[in-house]
């Protein structure tokens, strides 16, 4: 009797997990096709020899594009260099991306915090208002920014009008205009999981916190911000990773020269016509981007791993 | 009735789920029960005692890893539970919030692939006996507990099951409205003529609705019985402690004879108990003394004697806590009624007279 | 002893913090209202006002190779939506309410994988693939862009779809078991109905992501594939005319609708 229901319980629970397979087979195809299978490709690009038109030679293997990331050969005397204009589109990206991580925190942590504590019809309502411009093409806000920042644009007509200036500031095609448009278009990233862990704040803790004697300011950053910092990790690192691979907005906005690594990538994919240091360099940002993912991870299973994503 | 089979016979049965790692746990162990045909039958005992496990089993949403589980003679222990003519009554209620009540109580109907005319015959007829007509076409979501509790009895009920299962029904109920479906449960247990399996943790609830009662712990089945057998009979510390107030008092049995023992206490005195079914016990031995069985007398009389340390007022009567001689507590419960008792304060000496043939021997 | 009249303390308030956030929503705001405000304009000058006008809208609305380009992102999304849906509907039933099995977690990192890879990275990954595909196979349709903007949805199709099913009531299920509903009429009368939120909600996501993909159509596209989204960054890259604003405005209002839809499909499941 006993191995009779053992058995049965056993073939039951393996044909559950063989139809559990079978149902996911359809999907995990498709991502193998289309995403994971490439990014294998890649990863196997990076180590090929370059062609001269562009794709790779293939079965022929080589570091130049690794080599090529971070050095570069003299062409005259072959000496070997640090490859300026590579390091420094890299710094560029992790530059703008951590001051536009920092500002759309600074931005979006107080806007959260406003919409947590309304009631609640108005929270929703707000809620909903961060929700559009998140669900709202890239590219058109974006172009938004475009019709903000130019020299016929809102900026530089009230600055010219006023009299501030007597003709229109560069802003588009520089720095400042990639900053404004990635810190614009990454906002809601911030202010939405911020709010999910503010939503949830007991307010029975900051009563405590005053009861004890506790000014507005010490319950902020004793009560309320340890309370939400799995939000904060969250939020920091949803703006940090699409900025850091950021494409459309740089290339939108920053013209020829600003680039940042996504277009670095693209280039070598285009007028490069270097495609194992774009696949070195994709890796690149992939590892980047996987140890921003692993510490938010850790982070967020410290913190009880309460918070969703 | 010697020749129709019963209702539900579970032999030797246990379940034992695997835990994290080697972990087991052993949910049943070797759990014998008959449920005879066309009994309320309840299951009591604490959470995780395996009652619920043992209404799983029976229900088909687990299955057991010893022993089979016969219904009318035939084991359905491996059965799936679509298979099996049972059927329950959940906890939270389970009704589909996509369909009206209507719908709920035909829903089985439907699945046994019965006429049109026949289950709208027979869903009226289950509106009519919980007395719901006029919310056939309501929403679940827009009915109360308890009537969605109604619609949930009527849904199982429907397809005429051999036996029905209520995994503690009315938990969710408030006290008045769970007094209620007290009596309307026993009316529709009548009424069907249906086996009633009822799961619950509330020895009150118990107490008043089962022809029987099987009192669990620990995977185990302790004491079947009526709940007067269970009240006044406890078999051990458990059951005892479980249903009702207890005192326990410490002692040893000096002489017994013709089915009576008699016990040397420990805290002084003496006192004759019947002898259990099983045999005595060896060694030292409990008693069991109902609060209500006891009285106080003058200091000095009585077979105990104690002092008062706190009286507390429940309206219908009073529990007066004593201190015996040797430290023992002992709670004695005086009704209210004019006149009668022992006016005492606390720090009284008291007598306690216990009333003869109520003490019982515990079988640990 | 005098009384002072005193404004009760505020639990909640912070100091300055409605400033931001009102400014941060005029900052959401602000570009977008001056992108659709153009859209009406009557004049050439993006910088000048020179009245409302429809024009803009009607020359867009004229314009073929736009036409041709919605048309393309509309198939697009619905065919990826649906193809995305179906298929993360059944991971998600295969990957939900079970105790842990080998290779659940596996199944996660694969169907969670185009959320955590940048669209750049994915973009030049479909590149390499996708060409040499086109060179071997000689087909260069609209195929690979299909199985691309399926593959990427499948996470966003797949996240409310196993929401709702893990908020599901499983006694639901037993109950519609011991009522005599073999497992497949279990399904089909208990657990899809239950589902369809879900499925919906899905399938806008999807649909919304789709239609908003810009960067790995890009790369993938071959000749004469413009969706609206390249085609607008196409249009970037030279002086702007405002009928690039009348397509924005029509995109954003139709994105508006949808997520307003989604917010009230996801509303009413609560």
């Amino acid at each position: 009797m006993m191995s009779d229901a053992t058995r049965i319980a056993e073939n039951a629970r393996r044909a559950d997990i063989r139809n559990r397979w079978w149902l996911t087979a359809p999907a995990l195809f498709i991502l193998f096709v289309a995403a994971i299978g490439p990014l294998l490709v890649v990863l196997l690009y990076s180590f090929m020899l370059k062609g001269d038109f562009g794709d790779v030679k293939y079965g022929q293997f080589s570091l130049d594009g690794w080599f090529s990331v971070f050095f570069e050969r003299d062409i005259f005397d072959d000496t070997v260099g640090i490859a300026e204009a590579h390091v420094s589109i890299l710094w560029r990206s992790v530059k703008l991306s951590l001051i536009t991580t920092l500002l759309t925190l600074f931005i979006g942590f107080p806007t959260a915090y406003y919409i947590s504590i309304q009631e609640p019809r108005r929270r929703d309502l707000l809620v909903f208002m961060v929700t559009i411009p998140f669900w709202t093409n890239i590219l058109i806000r974006t172009f938004a920014m475009q019709e903000v920042v130019r020299n016929e644009g809102v900026i530089n007509t009230l600055l010219v009008w006023s009299g501030i200036v007597d003709r229109p500031i560069q802003i588009m095609y520089t720095d400042w205009a990639i900053f404004f448009g990635m810190v614009y278009v990454y906002l809601p990233l911030m202010v939405l999981p911020l709010y999910a862990s503010m939503e949830k704040i007991d307010f029975r803790l900051v009563e405590a916190g005053y009861d004890l004697y506790a000014g507005r300011f010490q319950v902020l950053r004793r009560v309320i911000i340890p309370l939400v910092k799995p939000g904060i990790v969250a939020g920091s690192i949803l703006v940090f990773i699409p900025s850091l691979g950021a494409y459309v907005t740089p290339r939108v906005l920053g013209g020829g020269k600003n680039l940042m690594l996504g277009n670095l990538i693209d280039l070598q994919f285009g007028q490069g016509k270097n495609w194992p240091l774009g696949s070195a360099l994709s890796i690149t940002l992939l590892v980047i981007v996987t140890v921003a993912l692993l510490f938010y991870v850790r982070n967020a299973s410290k913190s009880g791993g309460g918070h969703g994503h | 009735m010697a020749s129709t089979a019963n209702a539900i016979d579970a032999r030797g049965v246990s379940k034992v789920f695997k835990g994290a790692g080697q972990d087991e746990v052993r949910a049943l162990d070797n759990v014998s029960v008959t449920i005879r045909e066309n009994e309320f039958f309840t299951l009591l005992g604490p959470s995780g005692c395996g009652k619920t496990t043992l209404l799983r089993l029976i229900a088909g949403f687990d299955f057991p890893t010893e022993g089979e589980i016969l219904l009318h003679g035939e084991n359905i222990a491996l059965l799936p539970p679509y298979k099996r003519p049972v059927n329950t009554v959940f906890q939270n209620y389970a009704l589909f919030p996509h369909m009206t009540v209507g719908q709920n109580i035909a829903f089985g109907l439907e699945m046994l692939g019965k006429p049109k005319d026949e289950i709208a015959a027979r869903v009226s007829e289950m509106l009519k006996l919980v007395r719901m007509e006029e919310l056939k076409d309501r929403r679940t979501s827009q009915i109360s507990g308890g009537q969605q509790q109604r619609v949930a009895l009527a849904r199982a009920l429907a397809p005429r099951p051999k036996v029905l299962l209520l995994d503690e029904p009315l938990s969710a109920l408030d006290y008045k409205l769970r007094k209620d479906m007290q009596i309307e449960l026993k009316r529709l247990q009548h009424d069907t003529g249906i086996t009633f399996i009822f799961v619950t943790h509330d020895q009150e609830e118990a107490l008043t609705m089962s022809d029987r009662i099987a009192v669990m712990s620990k995977g185990k089945i302790l004491q079947v019985g009526s709940p007067h057998d269970i009240y006044v009979r406890p078999v051990d510390h458990f059951v005892a402690n479980f249903i009702g107030e207890t005192n326990f008092l410490k002692g040893k049995v000096i002489s017994s004879k013709g089915g009576k023992a008699t016990v040397e206490l420990a805290p002084g005195g003496t006192l004759l108990a019947d002898v259990p079914e099983a045999g005595l016990p060896k060694g030292e031995i409990s008693l069991v003394v109902r609060p209500e069985n006891a009285t106080l007398v003058k200091p000095g009389k009585g077979d105990l004697s104690g002092t008062v340390e706190t009286i507390v007022y429940f309206g219908t009567d009073t529990h007066v806590h004593l201190k015996l001689t040797d430290g023992t507590a002992f709670m004695v419960r005086q009704q209210n009624a004019a006149g009668s008792g022992v006016d005492v304060k606390t720090g009284d000496k008291a007598g306690i007279a216990i009333a003869a043939g109520t003490p019982r021997i515990l079988m640990d | 002893m005098a009384t002072e009249r005193r404004k009760p303390f505020a639990i909640k308030a912070q100091p300055g913090f409605g400033l931001v956030a009102m400014l941060c929503f005029f900052m959401l705001y602000l570009p977008i209202a001056i992108l659709v405000v153009y859209a009406f304009n009557a004049g050439e000058n993006i910088a000048l006002w020179e009245g409302f006008s429809l024009r803009w809208f009607q020359s867009a609305w004229a314009n073929e190779t736009v036409q041709e380009a919605a048309m393309r992102s509309l198939f697009l999304a619905s065919v990826s939506a649906t193809i995305a849906t179906i298929v993360a509907g059944m991971a998600a039933i295969a990957t939900t309410r079970t105790a842990p099995y080998r290779g659940l977690t596996f199944k996660y990192a694969m169907i969670n994988q185009p959320l955590m890879v940048p669209e750049i990275v994915t973009a030049v990954s479909l590149l390499i693939v996708f060409s040499r595909f086109k060179v071997w196979t000689g087909y260069s349709g609209i195929g690979y862009l299909v199985l691309a903007h399926t593959a990427f949805c499948i996470p966003f199709a797949y996240l409310p779809i196993r929401a709702r099913l893990e908020n599901m009531d499983l006694t639901l299920e037993r109950a519609a078991a011991d009522l005599y509903a073999t497992p497949w009429q279990a399904f089909k009368r208990v657990t899809l109905p239950l589902l369809v939120p879900g499925l919906v909600a899905g399938y806008m996501l999807a649909f919304v992501i789709s239609l908003d993909d810009v960067v790995i159509t890009e790369f993938v596209k071959s000749g004469g594939q413009e969706t609206l989204p390249t085609y607008m960054l196409g249009q970037l890259r030279r002086a702007v005319s405002p009928e690039i604003n009348a397509i924005a405005t029509v995109f954003l209002a139709l994105s508006v609708l949808l997520v307003t839809l989604f917010y009230f499909v996801n509303r009413k499941k609560n």
